[in-house]
């Protein structure tokens, strides 16, 4: 874990302090309201919506010189999505980073939730692209809005009675709705619903920043999530018959990935730095972030 | 069928309503109870559809009440009451029926879905008994069970009508308000569907409240009548009474107005 200066000419972290300041209350309220959508005057970033605009200005806000950073996308620590945001706060606010689940104090995530467990004072949080979960089903934003306020979600599982018509089984399986702390419905951002569960009374503080829909919205630490369901069609999370053909885990989340032009596949962890902790013969990771 | 003892299930007292300085209804009173017919005729703008949404909760009036006799047998004045216990009671004691039915269906989503939609937003949970009524519904309203899973833009409009019906009625609601509900339909479909709608609100002992400016479809659904005109009651009483000796000038203009084949 290298420290640098951050670079000249910018504010700590990119955004000023008084853009810093309207995040965090937004965060605040969102804190204090789990689940509820948090308007906020997001900002441009030097990235284009769609690519966690909304991620990266919860985490410039949050991010202080102490903090070590992990950024990943879809698991992994080495897409381009997360490289780029890892050396962007490296470079602008000069803190450690690291692909360590465990030795991070805040991670940015797209679509995915580690597998390693987080822990009391970690901070998640998520790029969001569509944070409202009524809206394939109401269109007007006014209404979704006094649906939230009065609990109106059962229209909700019309979706997923959709799903049992047609294949069934419920078959949606990333962006899976959940009720938190038994009031708002919410929509997880695209994560798999395999990780539905661990978002269920988890001790980190899980945020959720959706820039281009200038929403902030929160899971506190050691809050109900549930995963929406019938009594009959059970919630159910994804399984695999294969493991991960790198290290072997079997309860982890598998990317199916392509190895030749002959058909040739293989199934490994999508979690790419679970995976090498329990592969001891690899060498050591890197041990810092100088992209 | 009107125990006269027994308090109305709806009571529509002096409503006013003005969008701007036009008038859509002055001064309008009726009541109506459990199973009967209230049908409301007169000419395109006379108020009728107007009245149907203020009486319904759709639409604020600018003057007077709306009361509502809940299942505990406790009158409401609907725009006195929480928005919360409103939305509640239009979803479990309501049912509305557009006259348009690509306004009162989700296009994007199945006639099942459709039907069932009311059931999860009462609270149930389990698949197999919604999709049980479901199925149950759509025999009762006359509808090939095997398209279930179809989107209503793939069916016909007298078809699209059947499945807003059960699904206006799959939560056996004790009120429902009916909006033109058979125009646009040629005329055999038309009177299957008001056989059906005939039928079924007397099987379920609905309260109806029926907008139509077809006073042949009111001769066949309705009990009662109540005739508008410029926003206004002119008359009311019994369906036969006033298309056989309509009193008011106006009726009596429009009772003459039907063409006699």
């Amino acid at each position: 874990m290298k420290r640098r200066r951050p670079g000249p000419g910018y504010s700590f972290a990119y955004l000023d302090r008084h853009t810093k300041r309207m995040i965090r209350r937004a965060i605040l309220k969102a804190v204090a309201i789990p689940g509820y959508q948090v308007p906020f005057a997001s900002r441009e970033m030097p990235l284009p919506f769609g690519w966690g605009t909304g991620g990266i200005q919860i985490t410039a806000s949050l991010i202080g010189p102490g903090d070590v950073l992990k950024v990943i996308d879809q698991g992994s620590d080495d897409t381009t999505n997360a490289v780029s945001i890892r050396a962007f706060f490296a470079k602008t606010a000069g803190v450690a980073t690291t692909e360590r689940t465990s030795e991070a104090t805040l991670i940015q995530t797209r679509h995915r939730i580690p597998e390693t467990p987080l822990r009391e004072g970690q901070i998640l949080v998520y790029q969001v692209p569509i944070p409202e979960p009524l809206r394939w089903l109401e269109p007007r934003e006014t209404e979704t809005r006094k649906m939230h306020a009065l609990r109106e979600y059962g229209t909700m599982h019309v979706r997923l009675y959709e799903d049992i018509a047609k294949y069934g089984r419920i078959s949606t399986s990333y962006d899976y709705p959940v009720i938190v702390n038994g009031h708002y419905l919410m929509r997880p951002s695209p994560i798999p619903k395999f990780d539905n569960p661990k978002m269920h009374r988890n001790p980190a503080l899980q945020l959720f920043g959706a820039g281009r829909e200038k929403r902030i919205y929160a899971v506190p630490p050691h809050t109900d999530v549930r995963s929406l369901d019938f009594e009959d069609h059970p919630f159910a999370v994804q399984t695999w018959d294969e493991r991960c053909a790198l290290c072997g885990a079997e309860d982890s989340f598998l990317d199916e990935i392509i190895v030749d032009d002959r058909g040739g596949r293989m199934f490994v962890c999508s979690d790419s730095d679970f995976c090498r902790q329990r592969r001891p013969d690899i060498v050591p990771e890197r041990g810092e972030a100088a992209e | 069928m009107t125990g006269t003892d027994d308090p109305p299930l709806l009571r529509v007292n002096d409503v006013t309503r003005h969008y701007g300085s036009v008038v859509g209804c002055r001064s309008a009173s009726f009541e109506a109870w459990p199973g009967e017919v209230l049908g409301i005729v007169g000419e395109s703008g006379s108020g009728k559809t107007t009245l149907l949404n203020c009486a319904s909760g759709n639409l604020e009036p600018g003057e007077g009440s709306v009361e509502f006799r809940t299942r505990d047998g406790e009158t409401v004045d609907l725009y006195r009451i929480s928005e919360t216990a409103r939305r509640s009671l239009m979803r479990s004691d309501w049912g509305f029926i557009h006259q348009n039915p690509v306004s009162g269906l989700r296009m994007g989503i199945s006639a099942g879905a459709n039907i069932g939609e009311r059931l999860m937003a009462v609270g149930e949970r389990h698949y197999g008994r919604i999709r049980d009524s479901v199925h149950d519904w759509l025999r009762r309203v006359e509808f090939d069970t095997g398209r279930i899973d179809d989107l209503p833009a793939a069916f016909s409009g007298g078809m699209q009508r059947r499945v807003q019906i059960a699904r206006n009625l799959v939560n056996g609601p004790r009120l429902v308000f009916m909006d033109e509900p058979t125009s646009g339909l040629d005329v055999s479909v038309q009177a299957r569907l008001l056989d059906l709608l005939r039928k079924l609100v007397s099987e379920l002992e609905l309260c109806a409240i029926v907008v139509t400016h077809d006073l042949a479809v009111a001769r066949l659904l309705s009990h009662r009548l109540i005739v508008m005109k410029e926003g206004e009651i002119v008359e009311s009483g019994l369906t036969d009474r006033i298309l056989d000796d309509p009193q008011h000038p106006y009726s009596q203009l429009l009772v003459s107005s039907v063409p006699q084949l």
